[in-house]
């Protein structure tokens, strides 16, 4: 395990935290902005002013144009892209804190996987219609996670809720795999689309519903700086910290489920930011959660908003499945990372 | 005095002008069927974009896309402004042909299913919407006529494998697939009717089954590698078909596609049974 990486102490310390985080803050103003005005349909900077003042001619066809794509297409789209960013990069911290390890995902329990094969399913067997598939996912992303859970938990430490996911995943792989070679036609393609994760369904009913939830959740996550810190440390110095270490980690798994779950329900497959953006805003703040957790929120809602946004006009006036921009510039990126790492 | 007319007929034509623009001048299409639909009913000019399913005719290859019609771009089509969306029931996503109704935009859509009615009702949604009825009509009794002529002639019932492929491992097509029911109409036997859906070959089985006759599709062809490819394969080499090189490639939308085409691909398939060239 390699825990050189997550030492408390920045490898490379920024001068002013707090600087940073607003740099990311400015960040993704300028990628929401960018997002707003670039796609299929150029929407001039100033019209996008204008039409935020409500000074749009009601004889101006072209503006009217502009504010609907603007306020019923791309601000939720902007909107949810942000928020899901945001949540994966912080269950991916939260993860790589708990298993004490930088490649540690929330996916490594079963989570992503069990919402997989509930989607699947819901597809297959049902009509996968959107209001059978969401709950289904979410469902399936819970129940692999307390599978995991409770099998892992006989041995003592993380590696028995490590193996216990390896094999959930594996299960659920197959069973996927399974699903997939039953479905028909149609469902095969819809199953292949949804596999490779969209924001394009974002909504506002969607939004409205997600967003008080998830952001919720999120700021209950980020008090738990104090106790990620200590894991850090190991489990048992967490322990003779007087954190209540089973009572934590069983708090902190239900946490990612419970962030990640609505999310592959609602998206589909959107890998690498979890992984990723964690592991960057560690290089660049160190491993003191205070800092890191916000930042990895800020880092994840700029990744996915850029990904969704190069997904959006790298093929106009078609679009990419954004799974494939985040694992084509992260997967990269990654191993940039780890070499330049060894170098050092 | 020329002025004074001018004054008068151009609020006239003007008039005139607006009549004519009720008919959709700029028309996205989701579904590779439904372009060759509007583009037989000579529609074709009017057609601003379609999606990446829509390779015939040559036209219409050469127009915008805006994705493939199950996961279509929303700002894509946005930005070709049409005045008129015609979607298969399959296109989506669901939420996407949503946004485009409460944007105000006029949709369309037509059902996707592999049978004569719903070509029938798809020539009939398309000719009204573009406000050629009577054209459509006339499109409908033509089909009809030329697959019931076709229906008449003694059905081969040869043993029949249709294969179709993306990458170099071809599937069979079963039951309750379009592949299916254009097999159905041309009078042939599909040997893998006992599957549903299209499933990957399995060798053994294949020989098993006695195919006289192979079917597939120009794009098939091309993932496999070519005919000589495909023949060699273990499993297809040993069947009769293999063994007598029948074998027939249609393009995919005139084999799959259930479009204004279907006595076309009918009628090469028949032709392929009766041991014509194909």
């Amino acid at each position: 395990m390699n825990t050189a990486t997550l030492a408390i102490a920045p490898s490379r310390p920024w001068r002013s935290p707090a600087g940073m985080l607003g740099l990311l803050a400015a960040l993704l103003m300028l990628l929401a902005l960018l997002s707003l005005s670039i796609g299929a349909l150029g929407i001039p900077l100033q019209a996008i002013i204008r039409i935020g003042f409500g000074d749009i001619p009601a004889n101006d066809p072209e503006m009217q144009l502009w504010r609907d794509i603007l306020f019923d297409v791309r601000l939720p789209r902007v909107l949810f892209g942000a928020l899901a960013g945001a949540v994966l990069a912080l269950s991916g911290a939260m993860a790589q804190a708990l298993f004490r390890n930088p490649l540690a995902e929330p996916g490594l329990i079963g989570i992503s996987a069990g919402g997989a094969l509930g989607a699947v399913a819901a597809i297959v067997l049902g009509s996968g219609s959107l209001l059978v598939l969401g709950p289904a996912a979410f469902a399936g992303s819970l129940a692999a996670t307390a599978c995991a859970y409770h099998l892992g938990r006989r041995y003592p430490g993380m590696a028995g809720l490590l193996l216990a996911g390896v094999a959930i995943n594996a299960i659920c792989g197959s069973l996927i795999g399974l699903f997939t070679y039953l479905a028909d036609d149609q469902q095969l393609r819809s199953l292949t689309f949804w596999g490779m994760g969209s924001l394009a369904g974002a909504s506002w009913p969607q939004l409205s519903l997600l967003a008080p939830w998830l952001l919720l959740l999120s700021l209950l996550a980020l008090r738990y700086w104090r106790a990620l810190n200590a894991l850090l440390l190991g489990e048992r110095e967490a322990c003779h910290l007087g954190f209540p270490i089973k009572a934590l980690r069983r708090t902190l798994i239900l946490l990612m489920a419970l962030l990640i779950g609505p999310l592959v329900a609602a998206t589909g497959g959107i890998g690498f930011v979890g992984l990723v953006v964690p592991h960057l805003m560690r290089l660049l703040l160190g491993a003191d959660h205070r800092l890191l957790l916000p930042a990895a929120m800020l880092g994840g809602a700029c990744g996915l908003v850029a990904a969704d946004w190069l997904a959006r006009i790298a093929v106009v006036p078609a679009e990419l499945p954004i799974g494939i921009v985040t694992s084509l510039i992260g997967g990269p990126f990654f191993l940039y990372l780890l070499l330049k790492g060894r170098a050092a | 005095m020329k002025s004074l007319l001018r004054l008068i007929f151009l609020p006239l034509l003007l008039l005139a002008g607006q009549a004519l623009a009720e008919a959709p001048q700029r028309v996205v299409i989701l579904g590779g069927s439904l372009t060759e639909i509007a583009f037989t009913l000579g529609a074709g000019d009017r057609v601003v974009g379609v999606d990446q399913s829509s390779i015939y005719p040559a036209a219409a290859k050469a127009l915008p896309k805006v994705g493939y019609y199950r996961a279509f771009s929303l700002e894509g089509v946005l930005a070709l402004k049409p005045d008129l969306i015609l979607a298969s029931d399959q296109a989506g996503p669901p939420a996407a042909i949503e946004q485009l109704r409460r944007l105000g935009k006029r949709v369309i859509v037509l059902p996707a299913a592999p049978t004569l009615a719903a070509l029938e009702q798809r020539i009939y949604g398309i000719a009204g919407a573009l406000q050629l009825r009577n054209d459509g009509r006339e499109l409908v009794t033509r089909l009809q006529r030329e697959v019931a002529a076709q229906q008449r002639l003694p059905a081969s019932r040869l043993r029949t494998l249709l294969l179709i492929s993306r990458s170099d491992r071809p599937e069979g097509a079963g039951r309750d697939t379009a592949a299916h029911s254009t097999l159905q109409l041309a009078g042939l036997q599909n040997v893998l009717a006992g599957q549903k859906g299209y499933k990957p070959l399995a060798q053994e089985g294949i020989a098993a089954l006695r195919p006289e006759l192979i079917v597939t599709s120009t794009m098939s062809l091309q993932a496999v590698g070519g005919i000589d490819k495909l023949l060699a394969m273990p499993g297809i080499a040993q069947t009769p078909a293999a063994r007598q090189r029948r074998v027939v490639v249609l393009d995919d939308l005139l084999l799959l596609g259930f479009g204004p085409r279907l006595p076309e691909a009918l009628q090469q398939l028949q032709q392929a049974a009766a041991g014509k060239a194909p």
